[in-house]
């Protein structure tokens, strides 16, 4: 069933969101080659925290950190530990939060270093994407046309769209109705009324859309070894149209 | 953080079972018990053992599935 939030209640996953989006411009401002992934998870943990909210990730299915750290060919749900991130990485950085009984959703990938030419068009295009189904999260629009725009920009750039990994609607809980896939047919799927909140993520391979996951069952990567992005805002469908409650958590 | 949605895999239909259940043996060997989607049954589709279909994988038990597709 799809849960409506009422303006109040979007607002309140706004500033849930605003803590999203200032834990992103922290990861931002110390991400350099040198540093552990672990490292990261305590940065956004520490921003989380003195801002008022609780780390949606930790302890959530049993997963063990405050964010989802996924470097190269990791898609998505990457663990954070000891690994070294070097100069030519990308790492895929998802922050959840809970504030005031509701979540926000976003997710950056961000390169170390200065990317090579392809890698900032993977980086580019998958940024792309996700603002291309964000501009169709409007109210008489279905989940089909979002995910289709999503699949037109991936697709048309040459590169490949993860299939068994979806986004959701978010509100109360970090994952609720409807399912929000990055491939689809337009006017397919529920119909999006005002009141919606989705988390719309893309999740873009390089190579091929198969995916595995790992012995410590929850680390997804690319089966081809490709390199792999993902961003993801959590968007409110509102009377004037898509409202990102996680802005300035994608840097430019 | 992203959700799993059910994987397909095809599979041969093995035996009926109650409540338009039917056990289906998957290509990679694995017997699950699947249902007939409500697509399919309002649509009149019958499945009979022998049939080669689709099955849709719940990710949280991948031994219970849903039948989304019979091929000719």
């Amino acid at each position: 069933m799809i849960l409506l939030k009422s303006p109040q209640e979007v607002e309140k996953m706004r500033r849930a969101g605003e803590i999203v989006a200032g834990a992103h411009r922290s990861v931002r401002e110390m991400l350099r080659p040198g540093i552990t992934t672990a490292q990261v998870d305590r940065v956004v943990e520490e921003y989380i925290r003195g801002h008022g909210g609780t780390p949606a990730f930790k302890g959530y299915r049993g997963f063990p950190a405050s964010v989802c750290a996924s470097v190269n060919e990791e898609v998505v749900h990457g663990i954070p530990g000891p690994r070294v991130l070097e100069d030519g990485d990308i790492i895929g950085v998802d922050i959840g939060v809970q504030a005031g009984g509701f979540y926000s959703d976003a997710a950056q990938t961000l390169p170390l270093g200065t990317p090579s030419v392809a890698v900032a068009r993977l980086l580019e295009v998958t940024r792309a994407a996700l603002l291309a189904g964000i501009e169709q999260a409007k109210a008489g629009n279905r989940v089909g046309d979002v995910s289709s725009a999503i699949q037109r920009r991936v697709e048309g750039a040459g590169f490949s769209v993860v299939q068994s990994l979806v986004g959701h609607g978010i509100g109360r809980s970090m994952h609720e109705d409807p399912q929000v896939p990055n491939f689809g047919r337009p006017g397919e799927g529920p119909a999006l009324k005002v009141g919606m909140v989705l988390a719309i993520e893309p999740m873009v391979n390089a190579g091929s859309p198969d995916i595995e996951v790992l012995d410590d069952e929850w680390t997804v990567v690319t089966r081809d070894g490709s390199l792999s992005a993902h961003f993801e805002h959590t968007v409110a469908i509102t009377d004037e149209g898509p409202m990102i409650l996680t802005e300035g958590s994608i840097g430019s | 953080m992203a959700k799993e949605t059910g994987i397909q895999v095809e599979g041969t239909v093995v035996e009926p079972l109650p409540n338009a259940s039917f056990r289906v043996e998957l290509e990679n060997g694995h017997r699950v018990l699947a249902h007939i989607s409500g697509k399919m049954r309002m649509n009149f589709i019958k499945i009979l053992p022998g049939d080669k279909v689709t099955v849709e994988l719940s990710p949280y038990d991948l031994t219970r599935g849903r039948i989304v597709y019979r091929y000719k």
